[in-house]
């Protein structure tokens, strides 16, 4: 092929892989903002998490997805489950999930929203391309090492304040959440 | 690729969780909305960061991930005192503050 289409950097495969995932992901998104079993959102959320992880890999930044993957889907889910089957122990379909007169003006809410935000994002990222092809991952600065030398440096503080707040939301759950 | 088609799929992603946000009475699927956003917001960093080649935006999408975490323990843990006091988790019913 000629030069010039090397430079555009047209990643078919990758083009492909997030079209595949993006419809999936909207669908199983919708699907967890409707569905009227419990259960069955939360599955749904599981969807839309492993394809945030899968973004992620496709952006080269293997260290967030995998990330994602124990934290979200391994943890996060796993406390929704357990929240469902603490609170709501009929399982099956339930119509009083959504607060039905408020439906209408949610979606016209979301719907311009979305037209909104899409105008601007086109307006102002309307052709910037991601050069990832023939980008190693460093070049990205997207390797495990960087982004780990970029939380011991830079945001040592704020790493450091984050802990602190895992450990006092830790402890306010067990003392909400334990009888007495 | 281009760095717009991440940015649509998050603005979708946001939306469709404001949507969930305001349309569900359930306190544990208004919760899980609230991860939908937060995912969205979660591209969103990822993408600038390698658009930029600059990693802070992957350390602010772990740090968004950890907030994450800890905002669903209180909050389930909030919803599970709500349960034991009101017999129920229907956010509708919250309504002591209203005269």
């Amino acid at each position: 092929m000629s030069p010039i289409l090397a430079d555009v950097s047209v990643l078919v495969a990758q083009n492909i892989a997030f079209g595949i995932l993006a419809v999936g992901m909207i669908i199983a998104a919708l699907k967890v903002v409707t569905t009227k079993n419990v259960v069955h959102a939360a599955l749904y959320l599981v969807l839309v998490l492993a394809g945030v992880a899968a973004q992620y890999i496709l952006l080269a930044s293997e260290f967030v997805a995998v990330t994602q993957v124990l934290v979200y889907i391994g943890a996060i889910v796993v406390l929704f489950l357990f929240g469902i089957m603490l609170t709501e122990a009929r399982l099956g379909e339930s119509d009083n999930l959504d607060n039905k007169p408020m439906r209408p003006y949610a979606a016209a809410i979301g719907v311009l929203m979305l037209a909104l935000l899409t105008f601007v994002l086109y307006d102002e990222w309307g052709s910037d391309e991601l050069l990832v092809a023939g980008a190693t991952t460093a070049e990205l600065g997207q390797t495990t090492e960087q982004v780990s030398d970029a939380i011991f440096s830079a945001y040592l503080v704020p790493f450091e304040v984050i802990s602190v707040l895992l450990l006092a939301a830790l402890i306010g759950a067990i003392v909400l959440a334990r009888r007495d | 690729m281009l760095l717009n088609q991440f940015l649509f799929l998050a603005a979708a992603l946001f939306c469709i969780g404001v949507y969930g946000v305001m349309a569900r009475r359930n306190a544990v699927m208004v919760l899980m909305s609230i991860e939908l956003i937060l995912n969205a917001v979660n591209i969103n960093l990822v993408a600038f960061s390698t658009f930029l080649r600059d990693p802070s935006g992957s350390v602010f999408a772990l740090f968004v991930i950890a907030v994450a975490a800890a905002e669903v323990g209180v909050g389930l843990a909030l919803v599970l005192m709500l349960f034991r006091n009101k017999k129920s988790i229907d956010i509708d019913d919250v309504d002591l503050l209203k005269g």
